[in-house]
């Protein structure tokens, strides 16, 4: 029965580092750059919700919907000013600005929501539980929206990449602009709407994550941001469903490793485990390998 | 590409001594002039404790940035872990210099000491985690290197380390376990190192830099250093010459963490007390910045912008609480302005005017995205 | 894509120019703002007031705490400055995000403004850096909240074990680390609140783990057994239900929580996800989580902590400081903020007795002042605590007060 709550807890808790892993595999798969902002974009959008929610008392629904408004917005200026100007620069630069970026958001946060972290409220809350075996296994009703969220969520965007105009635009770009732009394809609104997109997931995964772990700080989202980077190298980053694979096994493998092996070194377990992993398949789970050309 | 702007008939003088200056030399001459500048307004007592107490951090960053740019600069792989050697190096360094305290008086000497043990064992270090991270290129190598920096900082928050009069204990569990009495703890797990003499002085600080110059800009000089050059740019075409890529990108890569982890020695002996968690993946990155602003495989720009960057939130403490808020907006528009049109012809003609400040040994940028990884 | 790179490296040269005229600007300021202070020793005090400063993060994870101190202290001094009273301070509170660097390049900076004595640090890891330097420089030093025992330096653990010397001139407000850690294990085993004692700690925080060690040593003693000793770091502060799972499998029936309100109000709330509802003890740090915005109360009915400070209490001093704290700050103030506050008033009673004045230089008044807060005489009425002294080891000596939670309060427990 441990091992039951143990692995349902894993699950939930990788289903938040998912949503999180699907935002940074879609922009890097595309824009090939690693987006170091995207875990502040997930801390404002948790508190767009948590506004929403507690000032304004709205519906979970309406809220969510607001929050995803807010993040695309915000996603969409960050291209526009940081992002877009370095469309032709190495993708170091890129990423050193978007580590400022992630800077100019914590510490933007910090002057408008102040240092005091707030407790989120549960969007699922008057939602019962589900209880199995006599109560002795407790599922709670964030845990199940998560699980579901990250699903549909998986499943809508594989859709979205594979059935629609705009999708298969996506995926042309990330195979090769060059080709793609020949192909009259306009590469830069293309990247400029998976940006978008991936702010508006991170929105559901702050939620969410605020949600299941209700302390809402400036510095929230840094550190399941870089825990949902490892999830998306790991399940080989620019894979859809590896970055759900991978987020999913990382949330276990931590949850187990504080279970089973010791809670002081889990962190080092987790770690461990992604290096033994990218050894053994050096792009990720279900990443592409694509071999070296001369 | 630059550098052809002087030397069109026979060079005079003044000529050659720009041409010069903008070589290593000019580098060397660069922390010279800054080291007696500084040791001037040191003396006549004219600089306040501000910026007196960030000397040495500053040097640690420099050595940092410039060690980090070996691997990054010149091999061009994209490590995220850098702030993991230091710290191995800040924690053996304060083992070290703990132990040699009753046996070696003169502090300076015990520095030393300390320093050179914190770089064998950021080498040691380096090279444990370089064997395997060596198979991998790229963002996969990146985040294993960001995965093993996380991994040292976690064994750290648990180690504890004390010294009584039967030698050295080690604990992973509590300062209980290690069995000792009336001894004298040194690392006590999250609490850190406590207890450490202060003996890192700007003057040491200043040898190491320039120590950091001459193993990195002679090593980049070398048959070695053109090997792995050749790797970074074409993997391929290198090994098909006989070049033997693991050895040369291993090379720089135990090179630069042995730097790192004497950098780190430096830092721990500045303060009383030192903590793993100070060693995150934050400080990783923290001096990546500092080396991607001073422009890739630049070592003299990495020296500029650790300094700048450095001194620049301490700069900004009249802001109060816009402080950090004003340094990330200079961080991103210092990468961004560069790459818009008007900043661009500024810049052009800026340069013309001061010749002598650019590096004619700085290396073409390599674009990570598309040298290291498979994707050709 | 080369022009870019080339101009960006120029760009970066520019920068170099102009930031080495920057450091030579900021060396001036230094020359001519802090006058010919070497060491802060022939700093004055200007305008009749004595130069107190205040180091604590302010920004970055830890904000919270260098906030609350921050605040708190300008209340205090506020208020003792619209006071009639002829000893009254001049404030500057430095950021020093939770980091041993900054810290002492805040305490440098204050020593150029001309700092007198040193209200700080907030946080015990930079503390013990900061202490150092306070201590070479013989400027007095009051830390509102660090607890560690490192931070006054000189006290040997039960195998005699010492990891820093005493600093002579550094006082604590708060408990020291092991204080809290025996005085729970003992409170639990006297108030008989619990047979099998759970705890979740944080092994990457020095205050966290000095206490669980206390506690672990102590509670052989009064023969408490501990079923789980479980850790979490601030990497992965945002699940515990692998540990509380641990905890629920090996039937404790107390949690001790020696950790901040932050993880403690997730913890509440996953304990009762999962259905398991043991007793929950914690100390000092657990105050603030009914504060706590969008916190759910009722989901710490029945928690107990020792506290020095309560922000119900209805005593007219407590009730006067959190009025003014919410009214200007809008939010309740924590321990940290109480503590503090006490700092400033305790240090205004000390320069009061030592016969001080704004014009004598730093190391003077510190002498003074530890000579003050070392005699048998000087004892603090404060929001912390009444008849508080100090010992010369640095420490305060006062009980803390056990209180439990109910609807939504804290009640006195004895």
């Amino acid at each position: 029965m441990e091992f039951l709550t143990n692995l349902i807890n894993g699950i939930s808790l990788g289903s938040v580092y998912a949503i999180i892993a699907l935002g940074y595999t879609m922009v890097y798969g595309i824009a090939k750059m690693l987006n170091f902002a995207h875990g502040d974009v997930i801390m404002v959008g948790g508190y767009i919700a948590f506004m929403t929610l507690f000032y304004l008392g709205m519906n979970p629904l309406i809220c969510v919907l607001i929050a995803i408004c807010g993040c695309t917005l915000l996603g969409i200026v960050i291209e526009r000013v940081a992002y877009k100007p370095l469309r032709q620069s190495p993708s170091l630069t890129v990423l050193i600005t978007a580590i400022g970026v992630s800077y100019l958001l914590q510490n933007l946060a910090l002057l408008i929501w102040g240092s005091n972290p707030k407790v989120f409220p549960s969007i699922a809350a008057g939602l019962p539980s589900l209880q199995l075996f006599d109560g002795q296994l407790n599922i709670s009703a964030e845990t199940l929206i998560t699980i579901g969220a990250s699903v549909i969520i998986m499943v809508v965007l594989g859709l979205f990449t594979t059935k629609t105009k705009m999708g298969k635009a996506m995926r042309a770009c990330s195979e090769d602009p060059g080709a793609a732009r020949l192909m009259g394809i306009n590469v830069d609104t293309t990247i400029s709407t998976t940006f978008a997109i991936g702010s508006g997931l991170a929105a559901v995964a702050g939620v969410l994550l605020c949600s299941s772990y209700p302390t809402l700080m400036p510095t929230t989202g840094a550190m399941p941001g870089i825990k949902a980077f490892t999830a998306a190298v790991f399940g080989g980053i620019g894979s859809i469903p590896g970055a759900v694979l991978g987020g999913v096994l990382l949330g276990i493998i931590e949850i187990f490793a504080k279970a089973y092996i010791g809670t002081q070194l889990a962190d080092a377990v987790v770690f461990a485990v992604l290096i033994i992993v990218l050894l053994i398949k050096p792009s990720g789970l279900l990443g592409k390998y694509v071999p070296e050309k001369v | 590409m630059q550098a052809t702007t002087a030397t069109k008939s026979a060079p005079s003088f003044k000529d050659r001594l720009l041409e010069a200056l903008k070589g290593t030399f000019g580098t060397y001459f660069l922390v010279v002039v800054a080291f007696l500048i500084v040791q001037g307004f040191i003396a006549t007592g004219s600089m306040s404790s501000a910026l007196q107490g960030q000397l040495v951090p500053i040097c640690v960053y420099v050595c940092a940035a410039v060690s980090l740019n070996l691997v990054v600069g010149i091999s061009g792989e994209l490590s995220l872990g850098h702030a993991g050697f230091m710290s191995v190096g800040a924690f053996t360094g304060c083992i070290m210099a703990s132990m040699l305290a009753p046996i070696i008086p003169n502090d300076f000497l015990r520095l030393l000491i300390s320093i050179l043990t914190g770089g064998c064992f950021g080498a040691v270090a380096g090279f444990v985690v370089g064997v395997p991270v060596m198979r991998l290129s790229g963002d996969y190598l990146a985040i294993v290197t960001l995965a093993f920096g996380e991994i040292i900082k976690n064994i750290l928050n648990n180690l504890y380390v004390g010294s009584d009069a039967s030698g050295l204990h080690v604990s992973m569990s509590s300062v209980q376990d290690l069995g000792m009495t009336n001894g004298t703890v040194i690392i006590n797990g999250p609490q850190g190192a406590v207890g450490i003499s202060k003996l890192s002085t700007f003057v040491m600080g200043f040898l190491l830099i320039m120590f950091t110059l001459f193993v990195v800009s002679n090593l980049v000089r070398s048959r070695s250093g053109r090997a792995i050059m050749a790797v970074r740019d074409n993997r391929i075409a290198a090994e098909s010459v006989g070049i033997n890529v693991t050895k040369y990108r291993l090379m720089a890569f135990v090179v630069s963490a042995a730097l790192a982890g004497m950098a780190g020695t430096l830092y721990a002996m500045n303060f009383s007390s030192v903590v793993a968690s100070r060693f995150d993946y934050n400080t990783s990155i923290l001096i990546l910045v500092y080396v991607v602003l001073g422009g890739i495989g630049n070592i003299r720009g990495s020296i500029i912008s650790a300094t700048i960057l450095t001194i620049l939130p301490e700069f900004l403490r009249f802001m109060a609480d816009y402080r950090m808020l004003i340094y990330a907006v200079v961080l991103i528009c210092v990468m961004v302005l560069p790459n818009v049109p008007v900043v661009q012809r500024f810049m052009e003609a800026f340069k013309a005017k001061v010749p002598w400040l650019i590096d004619k040994d700085a290396l073409e940028e390599p674009d990570l995205a598309e040298e290291g990884g498979n994707r050709g | 894509m080369s022009f870019s790179n080339i101009s960006r490296r120029g760009f970066v040269q520019a920068m170099g120019v102009a930031g080495a005229a920057g450091a030579v600007a900021l060396t001036g300021c230094g020359n001519s703002a802090g006058g010919s202070d070497n060491g802060g020793s022939s700093s004055e005090g200007g305008d009749g007031k004595f130069k107190l400063g205040g180091i604590g993060p302010i920004t970055g994870p830890a904000a919270i705490y260098g906030n609350a101190c921050k605040n708190a202290a300008q209340i205090a001094v506020d208020e003792i400055n619209a006071s009639d009273s002829t000893f009254k301070f001049d404030y500057r509170f430095e950021d020093d995000e939770n980091n041993a660097e900054k810290s002492v390049n805040a305490f440098n900076t204050l020593k150029d403004w001309g700092m007198q004595m040193l209200m700080g640090t907030t946080t015990t890891a930079p503390c013990i850096a900061v202490s150092k330097e306070a201590s070479a420089d013989n400027i007095f030093e009051l830390t509102p909240s660090a607890s560690s025992t490192d931070v006054i330096g000189g006290q040997p653990d039960a195998d005699g074990n010492v990891a820093e010397q005493r600093k002579p001139n550094v006082f604590q407000m708060c408990f020291t680390d092991p204080n809290q850690g025996v005085a729970s294990a003992k409170y639990i085993s006297e108030q008989k609140l619990g047979t099998k004692v759970g705890i979740i700690y944080d092994s990457s925080d020095a205050y966290s783990t000095g206490i669980d060690q206390k506690f672990l040593s102590e509670a052989k003693n009064v023969s408490l057994e501990v079923v789980a000793n479980e850790a979490f770091t601030a990497d992965s502060a945002t699940d515990f239900s692998a540990q509380l799972n641990s905890c629920k499998s090996a039937e404790a029936d107390i949690l001790f929580l020696p950790i901040y309100y932050t993880p403690a109000s997730i913890i509440l709330k996953q304990a009762k996800d999962m259905g398991y509802a043991p007793k929950f003890f914690g100390v000092d740090g657990m105050d603030g989580i009914l504060s706590l915005e969008g916190f759910d109360t009722s989901l710490a009915e029945g928690v107990m902590l020792l506290t020095p400070f309560n922000a119900d209490a209805s005593d007219e001093k407590t009730q006067a400081f959190v009025k003014a704290y919410k009214e200007k700050f809008n939010e309740t103030p924590n321990q940290f903020a109480a503590d503090a506050y006490d700092c400033v008033y305790v240090l205004q009673a000390a320069l009061e007795k030592a016969e001080c004045t704004p014009d004598m230089s730093a190391s003077d008044i510190c002498d003074k002042l530890v000579e003050v807060f070392t005699s048998s005489d000087f004892v603090f009425d404060g929001l912390t605590g009444e008849s508080i002294a100090w010992s010369d080891t640095g420490e305060a000596t006062k009980e803390p007060k056990g209180m439990v939670i109910q609807n939504g309060a804290y009640v006195g427990m004895e």
